[in-house]
């Protein structure tokens, strides 16, 4: 690689060149052929079947929550396929590069990956999945007909995709980083990294940071502000209580990421002297500045899972969840926490040790919470009547998993442990295993429980134990023996080794990986036959698992308007109480309903962006001005639009229910 | 219930798993007495912790296989949901082990503090009188490990050897990225910064060649960051010693910026001599001697500034950007000032008479920033 | 939802602990929810508000790294900046009294009084571009040392973010004079209001803490 300050850029295409393409690399050739060909088949079909105006008006364009969690699912789906090939190809090239063998990447392509492999898991996989689940839930479980800023939900989830599409986009035009997934400079630096990796990572992750910004926003605003009547805080659904946690810590660490991600630009494009070795930078500053985001972030990600648990528990326990009220303050407190723990990633940076013990403590200090959280699943078990349908088998499967995942997790929070397993192989497992452990298989029994709520027909058992077994067990395969090489001294993100008796675990861990995609494999399979199978495996009743909260209350898949009525809630767990006190659904009196009306331009802006970022990472400068302008003026001409509802006509709204009626009376 | 006796099976494996490893895994069963403290530390840390975790687990299979919906022994209550006795319990319980735990992080941390000089060679042995430890000074650079050993004058290159039982003080700096300083049966690790020093007492207890590498990822040749530490008897030590002064090779300045370029899998190699300042001019990046100190700089920053005469020292201070293009390129400064003193002539090494204060009020014609010079270089 | 629907509920709640077949489960009729809008952009600002966290808690450890270079009190204006306070704090005066004639429903003083405050603000930017050039031209510029890379950063965003609020402000002079003052425009000048104001709180941060203090030290 030439450094970029050297290369000769022109005016009008920057530093981008026919160079760029990787097309002298056979596995990103590949790659491309299998993609382009994938997309072609994709394009073609949507114009055979003239589904290029229904995906415009009903999913491009739409601001319906539903929908954009669909989305977000679906998004987060192709993603964790992308960032699965890259845990696989890692897999292989640790498993045979040993004792002088360098295995089939060279440095520069494995560093890409192991980078890019963190960066989409965490950004493009879990925060997708996470956000999906609580646009699609929020508002159904706290009776409202929408989130609080309609637009602006279907602006961040195109915001998203414009982050995900760069960083993907990075595989078949130039590269991505070689830096790791937090790009500490001065590695990321321009010295360091002179080409458009790390620029690709910096603008996909600003890009996709906005729509998370604002998705968190109009999170809280719906939460607070649109709750049905008689929804007190402390009656809301626990999953609702973990999503307002989550976006608490959206909203309060996200603009911190932004502003890192921003000054590190700043020193890559115009030379200040932020986190540089020179002129009295100090990289140590990033260090802490991304992990004061970091370390929130993770807790993002599991909240909203340990809401899933909860819901997940009390419905197939057929009980009311053990300890509603220590739940709630257990997540209240874990929110407040993780902003004090940040320090504990960087232990042997060498603050001293009164620093290092704070950090450590406060860190353990979050294991209580989580300890009661599990007590509480426990405790709802007891006396319960335990039906081990998908999502409850996932349940189990987390409680044993995370509590391991938990423990190796406070033992690297006591520093002097630290200093010997820090940025080994032991950590890797470790947050692999609370992370797969706990926020994937959450995510897996969420889209288990509610997938029939989201389409109307549940998802075929057989195919989905198949998946859960080879997701559980390659799990551990995958990552036990990951455990046993960080007590060997193993560090992470090393290309090959020397040492020969560690390959034997290496290739354990290969046969683990390969496990898991069975695991996934299963699951698309499963998503597959569910399709073929769907008028056997269709739901009329709109609440399958005799469940507890509100969104089970109205049709599967619910109406545009979610609720012909909006409810009136009593008691924790409203659905529950309804069905327990005679409730009886409504059939006539039907009003017109008032709504958001669909807009284009959440999906124009992003595009828009992706354009300006691709401009700012190639250096093409004319092309980042003109998108920046445009940008400025598409969303000034938007706010110009004030014609932004309109009212489903209570014929319509009359003729959907008594549809409902008769699937319900054919059934009964 | 099938499905959990499987799962049940596939935990049990994992003790098995380790009892397995046992004799390979050099974090259990390190050589110096720091890594071993640590090692025990581990040990008690998850003994504690699985007096609460193996209850939750087993609990959790336990009440899973118990409350399955097709036991209709079990009592099915859907409306027990709340006991303040047992939400007391399971908020005390994990808080008691974690104040056992916090305590023991408290102390242990400060103890095992890696900035704290040793206070014994084992478990066993105190340090005997007077005796001074060995002093190495460690520099990660692009991608291989530099080692001086200003006792003795000497350097190496990714070889690292000290005497057993004898405690060694590293000082650590890097010259480009972050790397981490970490040699497992020895201690644990410290993170190796450019323009900044960190520190690490330990000892080794047992003579032979154990991995030293970097943990902490710096790019393209990072995997071959590797070198070997050699605890040797002191007798052997020596023998080591005479053997890098025996060396020809001497790393001086010239030698070091043609050293620090970027490269990969280095052999060993080993330098008679060395200046005793070339440490010093690297931790301040100044080996190039028209670079300006790093800690004159802050010297300089703590008075304030140089006020708007060193608006030009760019050059001086730019150190990354003339090394990545090959160090020839013309400085983009009109100027250089070098801080001089008569005391401290600028030969390299840098000044430590303290700078009068306040500097920054100082217009740029008084005398402090010139005087004395034996050379205020100008760059054309 | 509205104080009466709450006392309801509240009132069915307590006396129904049994179950009841009359109780209610469904408001009949229109439900509208309380607007988010202002708890929407007042969670944005407090985002906003953590991105001048970051660099002010970057500008307080580099502030001092002047690299041998010169400090803050080689460098500031403070008569120039002391104007440009005023400019500022005058906006947001202008800018209160727009909002009282809005609530007057006055278009035309309200539209007077935007125009004012945009005067400032412009003269504001204006005055800081010129500080700004006058510091580059002498060679005080954002690579010279990382205490000058996070005050221009700061500093510029704090300008940046007035710029932007200048470019509203102009926006929504349009809009009203399109539309009047109707419900979603008034909204949006309080939302601009928030904006404003919160500018000024931060810039009266800049103020002490890089100006003040910097020129003192």
């Amino acid at each position: 690689m030439t450094p970029a300050h050297q290369a000769p850029e022109s005016v009008l295409f920057g530093r981008l060149s026919l160079e760029a393409i990787p097309y002298h690399e056979p596995i990103l050739l590949a790659t491309f052929a299998v993609a382009a060909l994938g997309g072609i088949g994709v394009l073609a079909a949507v114009t055979y079947f003239r589904l290029w105006g229904w995906l415009w008006r009903d999913w491009i364009t739409s601001i319906d929550h539903k929908k954009i969690g669909i989305m977000y699912m679906i998004l987060g789906l192709i993603m964790l396929l992308r960032g699965f090939a890259d845990a696989l190809m890692m897999r292989l090239q640790q498993a045979i590069a040993f004792g002088g063998a360098e295995g089939y990447l060279p440095p520069h392509h494995y560093d890409q990956i192991f980078t890019a492999h963190g960066v989409i898991m965490i950004f493009f996989v879990a925060m997708p999945f996470v956000t999906g689940l609580m646009n699609y839930l929020v508002p159904l479980q706290i009776g409202a007909r929408d989130v609080a800023f309609p637009f602006l939900n279907n602006f961040s989830f195109w915001m998203t995709t414009a982050g995900a599409i760069l960083v993907m986009l990075s595989l078949f035009v130039g590269e991505f980083a070689t830096t790791g997934w937090l790009a500490y400079p001065p590695l990321s630096g321009i010295y360091s990294s002179p080409g458009v990796g790390v620029d690709y990572y910096i603008w996909a992750l600003q890009i996709a940071g906005v729509g998370t910004t604002l998705s968190g926003v109009n999170l809280i605003a719906t939460i607070v502000k649109m709750r049905a009547p008689g929804m007190t805080m402390m009656r809301m659904p626990i999953f609702t209580w973990t999503s307002l946690c989550s976006n608490v810590l959206i909203v309060a660490s996200f603009p911190v990421l932004g502003a890192t991600l921003a000054l590190l630009s700043l020193d890559r494009y115009v030379g200040t002297n932020f986190f540089t070795n020179d002129l009295g930078g100090s990289a140590m500053m990033y260090v802490n500045l991304i992990w004061i985001w970091g370390h929130p972030e993770v807790y993002i990600l599991i909240l909203p899972a340990f809401g899933v648990f909860s819901e997940v528990t009390a419905a197939f326990c057929g009980k009311r969840l053990f300890g509603y009220a220590s739940m709630v303050y257990a997540t209240v407190v874990i929110t407040i926490l993780s902003y004090l723990v940040w320090l504990h990633h960087f232990f042997t940076m060498g603050s001293g040790a009164s620093v290092n013990s704070f950090f450590g403590i406060t860190t353990m200090i979050i294991s209580i919470p989580t300890g009661a959280k599990i007590f509480n699943w426990l405790f709802t078990m007891y006396k319960g009547r335990i039906r081990f349908d998908l999502p409850m088998m996932w349940t189990v499967s987390f409680m044993i998993t995370f509590t391991i995942g938990g423990m190796t997790g406070v033992l690297l929070a006591v520093p002097p442990a630290d200093f010997v397993l820090h940025n080994s192989l032991f950590l890797i497992a470790h947050f692999h295993n609370v992370i797969i452990g706990g926020v994937l298989f959450g995510l897996f029994a969420g889209i288990y429980f509610w997938f029939p709520k989201a389409f109307g027909f549940r998802l075929d058992p057989f195919w989905g134990k198949v998946s859960f077994w080879c997701w559980t067990v390659g799990f551990y395969v995958a990552f036990m023996p990951l455990y046993v090489l960080g007590l060997m001294g193993v560090t992470r993100r090393m290309s090959k080794f020397d040492d020969p008796s560690l390959q034997i675990w290496f290739v354990i861990a290969a046969i683990g990986a390969l496990m898991i995609l069975c695991g996934i494999a299963a699951f698309l399979m499963q998503i597959f036959v569910s399709i073929l199978r769907r008028e056997q495996l269709k739901d009329t009743t709109g609440d399958p698992w005799n469940a507890r909260t509100l969104e089970w209350s109205t049709s599967s898949p619910p109406p545009a308007y979610n609720f012909a009525f909006t409810p009136i809630v009593h008691d924790l767990d409203a659905w529950w109480d309804m069905k327990r006190r005679d409730y009886v659904r409504p059939t006539e009196g039907f009003i017109p309903i008032h709504m958001p009306k669909n807009t284009g331009a959440g999906f124009v802006l992003a595009v828009i962006a992706t354009v300006a970022g691709f401009g700012l990472i190639w250096h093409i400068w004319w092309l980042a001005a003109a998108g920046f302008v445009a940008l400025v003026a598409t969303a000034i001409v938007h706010t110009f639009n004030y014609k932004r509802d309109f009212h489903i006509p209570a014929s319509e709204v009359v003729e959907t229910e008594n549809a409902r009626t008769r699937l319900l009376a054919a059934r009964a | 219930m099938k499905p959990f006796g499987r799962l049940f099976r596939a935990l049990a494996i994992i003790p098995a798993l380790f009892a397995l490893a046992g004799c390979e895994m050099v974090v259990m069963s390190p050589s110096g007495d720091i890594a071993a403290q640590q090692r025990d530390l581990v040990v008690i840390s998850t003994v504690l912790m699985l007096l609460i975790i193996v209850p939750v687990i087993a609990l959790t299979i336990a009440f899973a296989w118990k409350y399955r919906s097709s036991n209709k022994d079990a009592d099915y209550d859907p409306d027990w949901h709340h006991s303040t006795g047992l939400e007391v319990v399971i908020w005390a319980a994990p808080l008691v082990i974690i104040i056992a735990l916090g305590a023991i992080t408290w102390v242990s941390t400060h103890l095992l503090d890696p900035y704290r000089p040793l206070a014994r060679l084992d478990a066993s042995r105190a340090i005997p009188e007077g005796v001074k430890p060995l002093r190495v000074q460690a520099v990660a650079l692009d991608w291989k490990w530099l080692f001086f050993y200003p006792d003795y004058g000497v350097a190496t290159v990714n070889e690292l050897a000290a005497p057993v039982d004898a405690p060694i003080s590293f000082q650590i700096t890097s010259s480009t990225v972050m790397n981490s300083f970490y040699v497992p049966a020895l201690a644990g690790m410290i993170y190796a910064m450019p323009a900044m020093e960190t520190k690490l007492h330990a000892v080794i207890n047992k003579a032979g060649v154990y991995d030293g590498f970097s943990a902490n990822y710096s790019g393209a040749g990072f995997s071959d960051m590797r070198f070997k530490f050699h605890g040797l008897a002191q007798a052997d030590f020596d023998k080591w010693i005479e053997s890098v002064k025996a060396s020809g090779d001497q790393l001086d300045r010239a030698g070091f910026i043609e050293l620090e370029k970027p490269s990969v899998r280095v052999a060993p190699r080993k330098y008679g001599s060395t200046p005793a300042d070339l440490y010093d001019a690297i931790l301040n990046r100044c080996v190039d001697a028209a670079k300006m100190c790093v800690k004159d700089m802050m010297r300089v920053d703590a008075q304030g500034g140089m006020g708007l005469a060193g608006l030009g020292n760019v050059f001086s201070l730019a150190y990354d950007e003339p090394r990545r293009q090959g160090g020839n390129v013309a400085p983009k400064a009109r100027y250089v000032a070098a801080i001089c003193t008569p005391e401290a002539p600028r030969d390299g090494r840098t000044v430590e008479a303290p700078i009068a204060a306040p500097l920054g009020k100082r217009a740029a014609s008084e005398p402090l920033i010139s005087a004395g010079s034996t050379r205020l270089a100008s760059s054309k | 939802m509205s104080a009466s629907v709450t006392a309801d509920i509240a009132a069915t709640d307590a006396a129904m602990e049994a179950p009841t077949p009359g109780r209610d489960f469904y408001v009949r009729g229109e439900h509208h929810p309380e607007n988010g809008t202002l708890l929407g952009f007042w969670l944005y600002l407090m985002s906003d508000c953590l991105v001048f966290a970051v660099l002010f808690a970057c500008y307080g450890v580099l502030g001092r790294s002047y690299a041998a270079g010169p400090s803050g009190a080689d460098l500031f204006d403070l008569k120039l900046v002391a104007i440009n306070t005023g400019f500022l704090l005058a906006s947001s005066i202008t800018y209160g009294f727009a909002m009282l004639e809005m609530q007057q429903n006055h278009k035309g003083t309200t539209l007077f009084w935007l125009f004012v405050t945009g005067c400032f603000g412009a003269s504001f930017l204006a005055l800081e571009l010129y500080e700004f050039w006058h510091l580059i031209h002498e060679g005080a510029t954002p690579q010279r040392s990382a205490f000058l890379s996070s005050f221009f950063t700061l500093v510029g965003t704090h300008g940046l973010h007035v710029t932007f609020g200048c470019v509203w402000l102009v926006t929504l002079m349009v809009q009203v004079v399109k539309h009047g003052l109707i419900p979603a425009n008034r909204r949006r000048l309080i939302c601009l209001s928030m904006f404003w104001h919160f500018l000024d709180v931060v810039w009266i941060g800049v103020f002490t803490f890089v100006y003040l203090m910097g020129s003192l030290a």
